[in-house]
């Protein structure tokens, strides 16, 4: 095949990307949008086996079945809940792919020296440093979603002293290689070093601010896979990579400013820390909790005009969101206007309640976004929160000092009745007090989320 | 092409992306932003053409061929774990569809 023919065909798979970002602008069409990048995907693998000069068949394919065959099983098997760190290990292995190659251009390239040009080596110094630090962060960040280390942030004094240096020691070894330092080992101690600055840059950062860090490992990946394309002056990485490291970059931003925090607060300010000195601050709060039976609550909910359910999750933990889909059918018989709350940060990734949901068929239309239902709580008689805690909490409208004071929150607080399905009264994932709970308006209900579920479908039923 | 033009031609089409990358993403819902974090995962496991072109160097040494089939492997679990795990994410996304039988809803797990 000659290079001409490859590049065309390059270029279609480049446009099925595009074709596929572009039909996620639309749930009717974003599944079929996939399958177009996935041909795409096909097509590339299989012009660059019709390549001249392509050797070493009998290596790549059982390469191909190993790691293929581990993605799909991987991918197959996981839980809907489970999904962000799935998506955060596939994302440190192309790390690991871009950094490797890296290494091998390297070794193959400099046994003559001055071959290298300058723009080179650098692509290679970047594709080797982004991709491993996209590597083992990814790593770090699939440990924490899995509960493998522990969420909470891990901090230690000179911290960021640290990391900087060890990062500007990685750079400064990078700088020396495109200044003509060409040997091998200086590249193994750049990924090396890169590795362990990953490690160390996710450590701090607790673990409700994982997906923002997923977000940003992604587009560190897609950075380095462009930076790939450069040192094998292939156009399809080039574009493929700068179009994931560009969108990344933007998402990780809509992610930061949904929560009202800046990036920088996100990677440096090991938030959850200083919420934990909040939290036993806060403990002494006044209000008394009241708490309620499942026959109480599903009267509430059954002779409601309006109801908003705020799921959270908790609810998804506790795999409730089938049997919260049918107590909502059940309300809606009823007569019952029946909707969904979702916070732009609910579950552990952005639009992660969304997917939950869609999963036990609660049609999207269905799914309202905060700035959408925010006006309708004070005409919602009973707003229904389970497994949500943070993003309720008024503290983030009313009390400065409280560490998620300006997150947007849903107005839960206004509705006419609140009921908060939790399993006890501990702080939420970024370990601070609720304030709802203790407003004369809320009821509790405790227990599994599932279970209260359940108890409120069989109480409804026996109305 | 000299190696000059071709680099800036690849700076050319890189800043294209960028800006392609801005345009196409500022067009997506929040209420897909799971699956398009996904879907980007997926895109950029098209560094397995990179990782074949280097484990398919003629003449490779060991060392390169080890390097190169540990890419490929990889590469490869992220574009087939990336791609099927988003279709899996999207599947589950529908309109309101005719009531089934209730049965439906006492599995779990959901579809696999």
């Amino acid at each position: 095949m000659s290079k001409n023919l490859t590049d065309l065909l390059y270029l279609v798979t480049i446009v099925t990307f595009i074709l596929a970002l572009r039909f996620l602008s639309s749930p009717a069409t974003a599944r079929r949008g996939n399958q177009v990048g996935a041909l795409g995907m096909v097509l590339a693998v299989a012009v660059t086996f019709a390549q001249p000069g392509m050797t070493n068949v009998w290596l790549i394919v059982p390469g191909m079945i190993l790691g293929g065959g581990f993605g799909a099983v991987a991918a197959r098997r996981v839980k809907m809940t489970a999904m962000p760190q799935m998506v955060a290990l596939f994302n440190g292995v192309g790390g690991g792919a871009a950094a490797l190659i890296s290494m091998a251009e390297f070794h193959n390239r400099i046994p003559a020296p001055g071959n290298l040009h300058v723009d080179t080596s650098i692509a290679i110094v970047l594709s080797a440093l982004i991709g491993s630090v996209s590597f083992s962060g990814s790593m770090i960040a699939f440990a924490k979603l899995q509960e493998l280390i522990q969420g909470r942030p891990i901090t230690y004094p000179g911290q960021k002293v640290g990391n900087l240096v060890l990062l500007g020691v990685a750079v400064a070894i990078g700088v020396a290689i495109c200044a003509g330092w060409e040997t091998q080992w200086a590249l193994v101690a750049l990924i090396g070093l890169s590795l362990l600055f990953g490690v160390l840059f996710v450590l701090p950062i607790g673990g409700a601010d994982m997906p923002v860090v997923i977000s940003l490992l992604n587009a560190f990946t897609g950075l380095a896979v462009a930076a790939t394309g450069f040192e094998l002056e292939n156009n399809v990485l080039i574009v493929s990579g700068m179009l994931v490291g560009a969108s990344g970059t933007f998402l990780t931003l809509m992610m930061g400013r949904a929560m009202n925090r800046s990036i920088a607060n996100v990677l440096f300010g090991a938030f959850g820390q200083v919420s934990e000195q909040a939290a036993t601050t806060a403990a002494t709060g006044t209000g008394t909790v009241r708490s309620a039976s499942a026959d109480d609550v599903a009267i509430m909910l059954a002779y409601a005009q309006r109801v908003i359910i705020v799921p959270g999750y908790g609810m998804a933990v506790a795999q409730a969101q089938h049997d919260v889909r049918q107590l909502a059918d059940l309300l809606e018989a009823r007569g019952v206007k029946v909707d969904y709350a979702i916070h732009p940060v609910a579950g552990r990734m952005p639009g992660h309640m969304n997917v939950l949901l869609a999963e036990a068929n609660v049609p999207y239309t269905q799914l309202k976004e905060m700035d959408e239902i925010n006006p309708s709580f004070p005409q919602t008689d009973v707003a229904l929160v389970i497994g949500a805690n943070d993003v309720t909490n008024p503290a983030a409208r009313t009390n400065p000092a409280s560490p998620i004071y300006g997150m947007p929150i849903l107005d839960v607080d206004k509705a006419k009745a609140i009921v908060v399905l939790k399993r006890s009264m501990n702080p939420g994932f970024a370990g601070i007090d609720n304030e709802l709970y203790t407003e004369p308006q809320t009821v509790m209900l405790f227990g599994d989320a599932k279970d209260s579920v359940l108890n409120l479908i069989a109480a409804v039923k026996a109305l | 092409m000299n190696h000059g033009t071709l680099l800036v031609f690849e700076v050319t089409i890189l800043v294209l992306a960028i800006f392609l990358g801005f345009e196409v993403i500022s067009k997506v819902p929040t209420l897909l932003h799971t699956p398009l974090m996904s879907g980007t995962n997926a895109i950029h496991g098209i560094v397995i053409v990179g990782a074949m072109l280097v484990a398919g160097t003629p003449h490779a040494d060991t060392a390169t061929k080890v390097i190169g089939f540990a890419a490929v492997v990889l590469a490869s679990a992220n574009v087939v774990g990336g791609f099927v795990v988003t279709d899996r994410m999207l599947e589950m996304f529908k309109k309101r569809e005719p009531p089934k039988p209730a049965s439906d809803d006492s599995d779990p797990t959901g579809p696999a």
